[in-house]
């Protein structure tokens, strides 16, 4: 069932990025896109992790959210680049989710919203770098923690 | 419109190239080059349109592809010494 | 209604513009590796996301927009990606970054 969704994404990737619809190029498409998943599933790499589709129907609002916070720290970024007042810190937060796809995820969203950065992680601990104490304790209220728990789920 | 953000592009690849000569370890010339392809992806698109020839968008595609792939290799190159594999 | 769209792409492609340069003076000015990741995150995000924006008006619908989308795609999967390798050899290799640090860090 996930082979069969990969190699539909994978279809429509092809479809969509060469423009020609002649009947030798969409037979060559469907070989290689064949192909591709018969090596994924030969390497046991279609699961859970492999191909996270299971918090899709949450993904949009979740994205929404995530490109409003980047919009508003970047404009905090650029009013301290220009000011030139930096007084950077470091601090652990701890985690809270239970895959390792959504810890992927959530330390990706801290570091994707510039003034924040995950530098470390041990288990569900992350090292965070950031430039300001404002960035920092926009980290610190664990806002961003609760969406991805939401996003993913589980509990 | 689309010379303007050339132009943009050209004075921001001139300063990040600043950043790249003067960079005290290599961790700055890493970030710096891994910019300057950002920077180069967005200037391929530009100019794909600003010549009415938007075909320059798969080059553009490429390019981003392998500035990450030339980033995370030439960092573990750097961090282990090898490319993985025997020694 | 062609007036709106360029309106619309001159407004994208100044944001951008301002964004990318004001992230490169970042990168020169902030003072070590730690701090001139945010700088590069500020172009990777905001310059691309605007400047693609202000083509995607130019273009309407056609399989032009849906590769802008896509080179818009991978450089918001992978910028993140490369931020994190960056900072966690940096801490690998003993740089600790500057300012204060609060609590016990790893």
């Amino acid at each position: 069932m996930k082979s069969l969704i990969l190699f539909f994404i994978l279809i429509t990737l092809w479809l969509l990025m060469s423009g020609h619809y002649s009947v030798l190029i969409i037979s060559l498409g469907i070989f290689s896109c064949a192909f591709c998943v018969y090596v994924a599933k030969r390497g046991k790499l279609i699961d859970d992790e492999g191909l996270p589709i299971f918090f899709i129907p949450r993904l949009l609002n979740y994205l929404i959210w995530l490109f409003k916070e980047i919009l508003k720290s970047n404009l905090s970024t650029a009013k301290v680049i220009i000011n030139g007042k930096v007084e950077p810190e470091t601090f652990t937060v701890k985690a809270s989710q239970v895959t390792d796809v959504a810890k992927v995820i959530y330390a990706n969203s801290i570091t994707l919203t510039p003034g924040t950065v995950t530098t470390k992680m041990q288990k569900d601990i992350f090292e965070v770098h950031a430039l300001n104490s404002d960035f920092g304790n926009d980290v610190r209220t664990n806002e961003m923690d609760n969406k991805v728990t939401w996003l993913e789920g589980k509990k | 419109m689309f010379l303007a953000g050339l132009i943009a592009c050209a004075i921001t690849g001139i300063l990040i190239l600043v950043r790249i000569i003067l960079g005290k370890t290599t961790f700055d010339r890493i970030l710096a080059v891994n910019s300057l392809g950002t920077v180069i992806v967005i200037g391929i698109s530009l100019h794909g349109f600003y010549s009415s020839r938007p075909e320059f968008l798969d080059i553009a595609i490429v390019y981003a592809l392998i500035n990450f792939i030339g980033t995370v290799a030439v960092l573990k190159l750097f961090s282990t010494g090898s490319l993985g594999g025997d020694k | 209604m062609e007036l709106i769209l360029d309106i619309f792409t001159g407004i994208c492609f100044f944001i951008g513009s301002l964004s990318i340069i004001i992230g490169a003076c970042g990168l020169i000015k902030l003072p070590d590796v730690f701090s001139r990741i945010h700088a590069a995150g500020m172009i990777d995000t905001g310059g691309t996301a605007f400047f693609i924006l202000g083509m995607i008006f130019q273009t309407g619908w056609s399989l032009i927009t849906v590769k802008l989308i896509l080179i818009g795609v991978f450089i918001f999967f992978t910028s993140p990606v490369t931020s994190h390798v960056t900072a966690n050899l940096a801490r690998q290799k003993n740089i600790l970054p500057l300012g204060k640090k609060i609590g016990k860090i790893l």
